[in-house]
C-alpha cells in the first residue's frame, strides 16, 4: 500500500507562541519548531500498516526551509521518503488555499491513503482532511481512535462527543488519526542515521500547476484584522488546607453563587 | 433583512445542543435566522420547537439516510446548495468535529473563506477567535465570499426570542463522492445524566493526584453535586484513569465553564490550553508551587483525599 503521512511543523505548544506583528501570520522565525504532535500518531499509524500490508510510506509536508528539520525528525520514525513542498509565495496561505497546494502535491503521488492528525497544534482548525478529501473526490475517515485495514476496505472508529461511531470506506481514501490510536515510536539511532540519507524532494509551485496569485496572501480567503495578548489572569487566594479546606472551598463556591 | 443560515448541531440524548441555541443568539444579530437541521427521519419535527424558542424563523429539513448514512459530505453538499439558492449573509456552524468538517467542504465547494472557533461574530462578520492555549485573541474576517463561521460552545448565554418557524423542505442530492464514507454505527458511550464536556456550565476534573480510576468517583461525586460534567487531564488519561473522550487540554477538548475546578491537577500548559478562558477556576493540589495556583481564582494547598470529601459533604449540607 502506497502511503502518504502529512506532517506539519509548528511552535512548540509548551512554548510562549504569538503572531507576527509584522503580517498576524503565525510566528515561526523565533519559535522552537517541532512536529504536530498528532503527526507522530498519523506516521506510527502509516508505519504499522506498512508492517502489516507491506508498501511504502512517504511523509509530505508543506512549509518553509527549516521545515526540513522536521522533515528528517519524522523520517528518523521510519517512513522511506519525503516531499517537501517549498515556495515563498506559500506564505500567509489559508487553510482554502493550503488544501489546493497539497491536494495537488497528492495528485502527484498517486497514494492508496492518506493519513494525518486530526488537527495541529498551531491552528486547531480541524478542516483539512475533508477538504482534501473533497478536492481529490476520495474517502474520508476523520478523527480515528482506531483503524482497520482489510484489502482495500478501511474501517475506523470516529471518537465523538458522545462515543464514537463505526465508518467505512474504500481506498483511496484519507484518515485522520487522535492520539488515543496508537504510541509512536522513538527513533532509533539507526532510525536517525538512516534518515539522513532518505530522498526528500523539494517541489515548488511551478511542479505542482498552482500559480502564486493562488496562494499566500493575494489568494487568501480570510486576513487577521488585529490581534493582542489576553491580559493574563491573576492568582486569586491560595489557602493551606488547616482542616477546614473543603468548607472554605464550597463558602467560596456559595459567595460565586455556584451552590 | 438577509438570511442567517445556522447549521444545527442535536445529539440523540440531549436534543438541541446548547452551542445551536449559542448560535441561533448570534444569528439574531445577523439578519433573519434559518436552522438547517441534516439528520435521519423526523429530525426537524423533533427540533422544531426549541428552534423556534430561540428564534429560528425557518427551518430547512434535509432527512433521511441520503444525508444520516454517510460522513459529513452530503451534508456540505445539502448546504452550499442552499447558500447558493437563497445567498444568505452569513453561515454559522458548531466548532466541533462534524461542524467544522462540513464548513470545510463548503468553504472548498464555494471557493469561500472560513473561520473557526469563534467566540463572537460583529455585525460586518469580523469573528472574535480566542487561539495559542487562550493566550491571544485574534480578530479575523472572510475576504472571499460570505462568513462561514463556526462558534465555539459556551461562548455567548443563549437568549430565548420565541418564533414559529415555517419548515421548508430540502430534496439532497448527494453525489457518488458524498457516498464514500458510511456511517455503520453510532454508539454512545456517555455516561449517567451529565452534561456533555464542552457545553456544561460547570465542570470538575481530575488528574494525576487522583491517583487511579477508582479514586475518580471523588471527581464524579463533586461533578454531579454541582450539576457539573467530569474532566480530566492528559496525565489521568495516558495512565488509564478516565477515558479520552473526557481528555481537557491541548491535545483534547476545550472547555470555557463558568466554574472549572481543578483536583489534583499541576496545571501543565498541555492542560492550561484547555481551561484557561474558564471564568472561574478552583484547584486542590498538594503542591503548593503547582502553576494551576497562578490561574486560580480560589486555590486549596492540601490532600485532596481529605478536601474534596469535606466539600462535597458541606455542598450536601447546603442543598
Amino acid at each position: 500500500m502506497n502511503i502518504v503521512v502529512l506532517v506539519k511543523q509548528v511552535p512548540d505548544s509548551g512554548a510562549e507562541r504569538t503572531l507576527s506583528a509584522g503580517d498576524n501570520t503565525v510566528e515561526r522565525g523565533s519559535a522552537n519548531n517541532v512536529i504536530n504532535e498528532m503527526d507522530e500518531y498519523a506516521i506510527e499509524e502509516a508505519l504499522k500498516i506498512k508492517e502489516a500490508h507491506g508498501g511504502e510510506v512517504t511523509v509530505l509536508t508543506m512549509g518553509p526551509e527549516r521545515a526540513s528539520e522536521s522533515i528528517r525528525k519524522a523520517l528518523s520514525m521510519g517512513p522511506d521518503k519525503a516531499v517537501h513542498i517549498q515556495d515563498g509565495a506559500l506564505h500567509g496561505s489559508c487553510a482554502v488555499a493550503t488544501s489546493k497546494v497539497l491536494a495537488a502535491a497528492l495528485g502527484t503521488l498517486s497514494a492508496d491513503l492518506i493519513i494525518c492528525g486530526a488537527e495541529s497544534t498551531d491552528g486547531r482548525v480541524q478542516v483539512l482532511p475533508h477538504m482534501l478529501a473533497e478536492r481529490l473526490g476520495i474517502a474520508a475517515l476523520t478523527g480515528a481512535r482506531k483503524l482497520t485495514v482489510d484489502g482495500d476496505t478501511l474501517t475506523a472508529e470516529r471518537q465523538t462527543d458522545e462515543g464514537y461511531e463505526i465508518v467505512t470506506g474504500s481506498t483511496p481514501a484519507v484518515v485522520s488519526v487522535w492520539d488515543t490510536i496508537n504510541e509512536p515510536r522513538y527513533p532509533s539511532f539507526k532510525g536517525i542515521m538512516a534518515a539522513k540519507k532518505k530522498p526528500v524532494q523539494t517541489l515548488a509551485l511551478a511542479d505542482l500547476g498552482v500559480s502564486a496569485e493562488e496562494v499566500g496572501f493575494p489568494g487568501a480567503t480570510s486576513t487577521v484584522v488585529e490581534f493582542a495578548k489576553r491580559p493574563p489572569r491573576s492568582a486569586g487566594t491560595k489557602i493551606t488546607d488547616d482542616g477546614t479546606g473543603g468548607e472554605q472551598l464550597v463558602q467560596f463556591l456559595v459567595s460565586e453563587k455556584f451552590v | 433583512m438577509a438570511e442567517v443560515l445556522v447549521v444545527v448541531e442535536a445529539s440523540q440524548a440531549a436534543g438541541v445542543k446548547k452551542v445551536t441555541l449559542e448560535m441561533l443568539t448570534i444569528a439574531r444579530s445577523l439578519g433573519s435566522v434559518s436552522a438547517v437541521v441534516l439528520g435521519g427521519d423526523g429530525a426537524a419535527a423533533e427540533l422544531a420547537a426549541k428552534l423556534g424558542e430561540y428564534g429560528a424563523e425557518k427551518i430547512y429539513a434535509g432527512e433521511g439516510d441520503e444525508v444520516d448514512g454517510y460522513l459529513v459530505a452530503p451534508k456540505a453538499t445539502a448546504v452550499a446548495e442552499l447558500v447558493r439558492r437563497v445567498q444568505p449573509a452569513a453561515v454559522l456552524l458548531a466548532s466541533t468535529q462534524e461542524g467544522k468538517e462540513i464548513a470545510g467542504r463548503l468553504a472548498v465547494k464555494l471557493d469561500n473563506g472560513l473561520l473557526t472557533d469563534a467566540v463572537e461574530v460583529a455585525e460586518d462578520g469580523t469573528a472574535t477567535q480566542v487561539v495559542f492555549a487562550g493566550s491571544t485573541i485574534v480578530k479575523s474576517k472572510v475576504t472571499r465570499g460570505l462568513p462561514i463561521v463556526t462558534i465555539r460552545p459556551n461562548s455567548v448565554t443563549p437568549v430565548p426570542s420565541a418564533a414559529t418557524p415555517s419548515v421548508e423542505r430540502l430534496t439532497i442530492q448527494a453525489t457518488d463522492a458524498d457516498k464514500l464514507t458510511r456511517v455503520v454505527e453510532r454508539v454512545a458511550e456517555q455516561k449517567g445524566s451529565r452534561p456533555e464536556l464542552t457545553e456544561a456550565s460547570i465542570v470538575v476534573s481530575g488528574g494525576r493526584g487522583v491517583g487511579n480510576a477508582d479514586n475518580f468517583k471523588l471527581v464524579e461525586e463533586m461533578a454531579d453535586l454541582l450539576g457539573g460534567a467530569v474532566g480530566a487531564s492528559r496525565a489521568a488519561v495516558d495512565s488509564g484513569y478516565y477515558p479520552h473522550q473526557f481528555q481537557v487540554g491541548q491535545t483534547g477538548k476545550t472547555v470555557s465553564p463558568q466554574l472549572y475546578v481543578a483536583l489534583g491537577i499541576s496545571g501543565a500548559i498541555q492542560h492550561r490550553a484547555g481551561m484557561q478562558t474558564s471564568k472561574t477556576i478552583v484547584a486542590v493540589n498538594k503542591d503548593a508551587e503547582a502553576p494551576i495556583f497562578e490561574l486560580a481564582d480560589f486555590g486549596v494547598v492540601g490532600d485532596l483525599f481529605k478536601v474534596v470529601p469535606q466539600a462535597n459533604e458541606e455542598i450536601r449540607k447546603r442543598k
